[in-house]
């Protein structure tokens, strides 16, 4: 097996100091350069950190097992690894968001370079995991999402990556700078992992995104090794944006959540409270507007108004697709 | 003149989040001018308040049009000002990516949406804008072309440039792009600078604004003529990369005439003090843009020139 550390694209720094992109390549020693290949992305975001864990994962399993590879995995833990190391959701010194800057451009400046090599190291390849980990704010369960552009080709492929929704969301032009959107683009079909939450490392959830690329590898023809059973997804079709209700804080204060990600509710239960910790005083209890599935929840508790609380997926929604009383794709 | 509140937000921890709007004349929505947005930009405050002062004059003069009436927000932002966070103090989400905005959305999209609520039947839209690197520009009017710009208009600013580009995939949640789409004439104006007052630039801005008002029979005002625009389109500029990084010596200044050959800029290295790269002016131009941050990343636009070659 082929099993080593490559360096992606490299820029110069001001003071003595290299920005440099690796990937981990383990392949089957025949896989060739014309193989299937599969990539694994994480940390475009430097502050969401679940995607290192998978990284590792993979990569421990796969040598266990190095005769089972059929194929190439790349694996690229940071791709914004100044951010990662300085805790910096955005590129430092710039103040970029990473995933808002691709395709990059091979004559821009050195963040649109550096995004553009990226790119042009995934091309070709059979499929692309983006593993992203909300932010500090939002703990999700581990779920795809799908602009509804990609949604034929990819919602069959997010079935088997064993999360427990697949959304399927409206159309943006903002979006249009993703990493993910610009490799779906081009060909390569590209799915869009949220799992978690920002700074914090979920085991569990890392396990289970991890046996779900093992799923896909099997799917794409990459692996034939062990693959634990997959979990079915909830499905939300939801160009129109009325599959999920959003909770927005009405008040400034501090959130204490009643209720867990992953919980169904029904309508008027509490999911949590706004206090006023200066004044004390009755709590702004936040209800669910509906009976559904809350698959996003408040992490960190300071809220404004506006803030988001949490999302809760309509209970129809979640019992169409989880009974499979209507054929979706 | 009236100070208004126009949109504000309860806070736990801080002052309430106030966005201020001064209010001059009677009647029709004519024109609103928009500062900061962002927590570094000094400089389009600093113009807007010298718009408020002028126009608090002329409307003690009685020289607003009968029947026009103007609104001036200098910031949109004064938290991320005050904390001097480029972007929305929570979660860095920038107010202006956020627009129409969304009355029930998160707190930036409430924010947008609050503003957009009270300037979006303005006849006549001008944002004191910053571009994301950090730089000096020539001073100029640049605009979206989303179809609906009006470029003959932009000349009534007397500005040296009227820029035109593209609007690229998030363009379309700026103000600007909005303003268009709900049928606002809208302009950009940038001045020399971001992060530092500079004076005369703020000056001539307010100045330009003023005449157009004026061009417009918003108000009654005689201002400096100001310069007949030339339209240039930002893929016509020339833009010129650092190859290394390193300290970055800049030679010329925005809105300086280079000739060919010339020595624009350095970039040093910072240990030994040798040049890494000497950048030459490949054209004969006038500088759009420049650096002005002692580091240089590279392959960064440090200088982007607009061609004088074929100019006469």
């Amino acid at each position: 097996m082929i099993d080593e550390v490559i360096e992606v694209v490299s820029a110069e720094l001001p003071v003595d100091e290299r920005l440099v992109i690796r990937k981990h390549r383990l392949a089957a020693e025949n896989a060739g350069d014309d193989g299937k290949r599969i990539c694994v992305v994480t940390g475009i975001h430097g502050d969401e950190l679940e995607g290192q864990y998978v990284c590792y994962e993979l990569a421990r399993r796969i040598r266990e097992h190095p005769t089972a590879l059929k194929g190439t995995v790349d694996l690229y833990p940071a791709m914004n690894p100044i951010g990662i190391d300085s805790i910096s959701r955005g590129i430092p010194a710039f103040d970029l968001d990473m995933n808002r800057i691709f395709p990059g451009s091979r004559d821009g400046d050195m963040n649109e370079y550096v995004a553009s090599e990226v790119i042009r190291d995934c091309r070709g390849a059979e499929l692309c995991v983006d593993i992203h980990a909300s932010n500090i704010f939002l703990t999700e369960v581990p779920q795809i999402r799908i602009n509804e552009l990609h949604r034929d080709v990819l919602v069959p492929i997010a079935r088997r990556a064993n999360v427990d929704l697949v959304w399927v969301h409206g159309a943006s032009t903002v979006l249009e700078s993703t990493f993910a959107y610009s490799l779906n683009d081009i060909g390569v079909k590209t799915l869009v992992v949220e799992t978690g939450v920002g700074m914090r490392i979920t085991k569990e959830y890392g396990d289970q995104v991890t046996d779900g690329i093992f799923s896909l590898m099997q799917q794409a023809g990459i692996w034939d090794g062990p693959v634990p059973e997959v979990r079915r997804p909830v499905i939300s079709c939801d160009q129109k944006g009325t599959d999920v209700y959003y909770l927005n804080a009405p008040a400034s204060g501090i959130y204490v959540k009643e209720k867990e990600h992953g919980s169904l509710v029904k309508e008027g239960e509490c999911i949590g409270s706004i206090l006023n910790p200066l004044l004390g005083g009755e709590p702004v209890k936040i209800t669910a507007p509906a009976d559904g599935w809350l698959f996003t929840t408040r992490e960190y508790p300071v809220v404004d108004a506006g803030s988001l609380m949490g999302r809760i997926l309509k209970q129809e929604v979640y019992e169409r697709s989880q009974y499979g009383t209507e054929h979706i794709i | 003149m009236e100070r208004n509140i126009l949109y504000e937000i309860d806070s736990l921890y801080r002052d309430n989040f106030r966005v201020t709007g001064f209010r001059f004349g009677e009647g029709e929505k004519s024109i609103c001018i928009v500062g900061s947005m962002r927590g570094n930009e000094y400089q389009q405050i600093y113009t807007c308040s010298q718009l408020v002062k002028k126009l608090k004059r002329l409307e003690e003069k009685g020289r607003i049009e009968p029947g026009k009436s103007i609104l001036v927000i200098p910031c949109a932002n004064p938290y991320s000002v005050n904390t001097k966070k480029r972007f929305w103090t929570i979660d860095n989400t920038d107010i202006n990516r956020m627009f129409p905005g969304y009355d029930l959305g998160e707190t930036t999209q409430r924010i947008a949406g609050g503003i957009f609520e009270q300037i979006k039947d303005y006849r006549f839209g001008v944002q004191f804008a910053s571009f994301y690197m950090p730089g000096n520009f020539v001073p100029q009017v640049r605009m979206m072309k989303t179809g609906l710009e009006n470029i003959e208009l932009a000349g009534h600013f007397g500005l040296p440039y009227v820029v035109l580009h593209d609007p690229r995939p998030f363009d379309t949640a700026t103000l600007n792009y909005n303003w268009q789409i709900w049928e606002t004439d809208a302009f950009s104006i940038y001045t020399t600078s971001t992060g530092a007052i500079k004076k005369e630039s703020a000056a001539q801005a307010v100045d330009a604004v003023l005449n157009f008002m004026s061009k417009q029979g918003i108000i009654r005002y005689r201002g400096h003529e100001g310069y007949r625009s030339r339209v240039v389109e930002t893929k016509d500029f020339v833009n010129i990369r650092t190859e290394r990084a390193g300290f970055f010596e800049s030679r010329v200044q925005a809105g300086n005439k280079v000739t060919a050959g010339e020595i624009l800029a350095l970039v040093t290295d910072p240990y030994t003090g040798e040049v890494k790269q000497t950048i030459h002016a490949p054209i004969n131009g006038t500088v759009a843009f420049v650096h002005n941050e002692t580091l240089a990343y590279q392959n960064t636009a440090v200088i982007k020139l607009i061609s004088e070659e074929d100019v006469l």
